[in-house]
């Protein structure tokens, strides 16, 4: 049998993500095509796949969907990734949530829970973080598993450092970890008030009020649709005057939507809810 | 050149040593140029350059750095933002992906040539300048056998070689030109 190494056809990406859907109840029809091929094609090509074969393997083979599921969904973070949207939520949104008793956070799209952290270190550097309850939420279980570790390689935390250093922040990355050999932990106390918890964007719905909503390059993934109804599930997620922070190259271009957010950082997209 | 004058759009991709090639091509394209043109140079993170402001004050038309979901519009350029890789979908926009780097590139110029390959076809210019490794040769061989018009900078001129040679290596480039002869391409 002749094996295709790479590349599948617009009719067999449709044929796929009709199959998901039924089997395995996911559904990435309304996902950007151009990288969906590409994720699928990277996958049939490191375990030496053919189409049928992929096939096969999402329906019948044990514990292989959880594995395209991780490989499909891009799983790349960053601590501080985007050092200027930190400075920016430092002194734009921090000043403004600092005026809660209760500040609760919610990252969508979290992966392996770099950005979850990183918001703890800005908020404990800026005294509230005894305040703030974060959820971190993601579509993969196993990258979740890391994310509640908080354990990273230090060659990842050299290249945090560089990003922390853009930030303008005070600290010192390194003070906020407790480094074994070529490991990094977390510190404990950045855990505490931390809950990361299976979400899905495109079938789940609301499930608590926010004061901060952040959902960063997880849009470029979804196509314009996609992106409207998950702005809808954010603005009903939203606290009055609640924010919202997407990715650096990440705007929201629906008219409708554009009337229900005030920019508050068009560099960065950071939005602010108007009205209740 | 008839191709030339009927293509859609205009790919250029360049590393190491390619960027002054970039702002000659820049100020060389012309207001009624009428193609997409896009840029993808292997830039750092975190290295704040100035590259679409330094490059608009040069430029007779509007330039761009890629947002996700950015409509593909002619007499425009489009200039790949760093640590994201660029893709164009079927349906004329952009999209943007944080994926792994690709020959330790985000922007790959490989993956957004493969993307290219997938939509433009013969509809295609693309041009791979000077660089270190071998990114973009692969893609220029995809946009090749697509039916587009590829041409790789004569590695003998290439401040580095190793990119068009690659490409050359793998029979990615129709044609092997040297700046002058790009300069004078994209101005006919």
């Amino acid at each position: 049998m002749k094996v295709q190494l790479s590349g599948i056809t617009p009719e067999e990406l449709n044929e796929l993500t009709t199959l998901v859907k039924e089997v395995h109840g996911f559904d990435f029809s309304d996902y950007g095509k151009a990288s969906l091929t590409r994720r699928v094609s990277r996958i049939m090509s490191l375990k030496k796949l053919s189409f049928y074969e992929l096939k096969h393997r999402i329906v019948n083979a044990e514990g292989f969907f959880q594995h395209f599921l991780e490989e499909v969904t891009v799983n790349v973070t960053e601590m501080f990734r985007d050092p200027n949207f930190y400075r920016s939520v430092n002194e734009l949104v921090v000043p403004y949530l600092s005026t809660y008793q209760h500040i609760k956070i919610w990252t969508a799209g979290c992966s392996s829970g770099e950005e979850v952290y990183s918001l703890a270190i800005l908020l404990r550097e800026a005294g509230i973080k005894h305040k703030c309850f974060i959820y971190g939420t993601d579509i993969n279980t196993e990258v979740l598993k890391e994310a509640r570790k908080g354990i990273y390689s230090f060659r990842k935390i050299k290249s945090y450092t560089e990003n922390y250093m853009y930030t303008g922040l005070k600290g010192s990355l390194t003070d906020h970890f407790t480094i074994m050999y070529d490991a990094a932990t977390i510190h404990s106390e950045l855990k505490q008030d931390t809950l990361f918890s299976v979400h899905n964007l495109v079938s789940d719905g609301v499930f608590n009020e926010f004061q901060l909503i952040t959902c960063r390059n997880v849009f470029i993934y979804f196509d314009n649709k996609l992106q409207e109804r998950i702005l809808d599930l954010f603005y009903h997620s939203l606290a009055p005057h609640g924010f919202l922070c997407l990715g650096s190259k990440e705007t929201i271009r629906s008219e409708a939507f554009r009337k229900k957010f005030k920019v508050i950082n068009s560099k960065e997209n950071i939005y602010q809810k108007i009205g209740i | 050149m008839q191709r030339w004058q009927q293509a859609e759009v205009l790919l250029i991709g360049g590393s190491a040593g390619s960027f002054k090639l970039f702002f000659s091509i820049v100020k060389h394209v012309d207001v009624d140029i009428n193609k997409i043109i896009i840029l993808v140079m292997h830039r750092k993170k975190n290295f704040f350059s100035e590259i679409e402001k330094l490059f608009s004050e040069h430029s007779r038309i509007y330039i761009k750095e890629i947002a996700d979901k950015d409509v593909l519009q002619r007499n425009t350029i489009f200039i790949a933002p760093a640590n994201y890789h660029t893709l164009i979908e079927k349906e004329g926009y952009f999209s943007l992906d944080v994926s792994d780097p690709v020959w330790y590139s985000k922007p790959s110029i490989d993956v957004t040539f493969d993307s290219a390959a997938e939509v433009f076809n013969e509809r295609c210019v693309a041009i791979l300048l000077s660089g270190a490794n071998q990114d973009g040769a692969e893609g220029l061989l995809k946009l090749r056998q697509a039916g587009s018009l590829t041409i790789a900078q004569d590695p003998s001129e290439a401040e580095m070689a190793e990119m068009p040679r690659s490409a050359i290596n793998l029979g990615a480039a129709e044609l092997v030109l040297s700046a002058e002869d790009i300069y004078k391409l994209i101005r006919t």
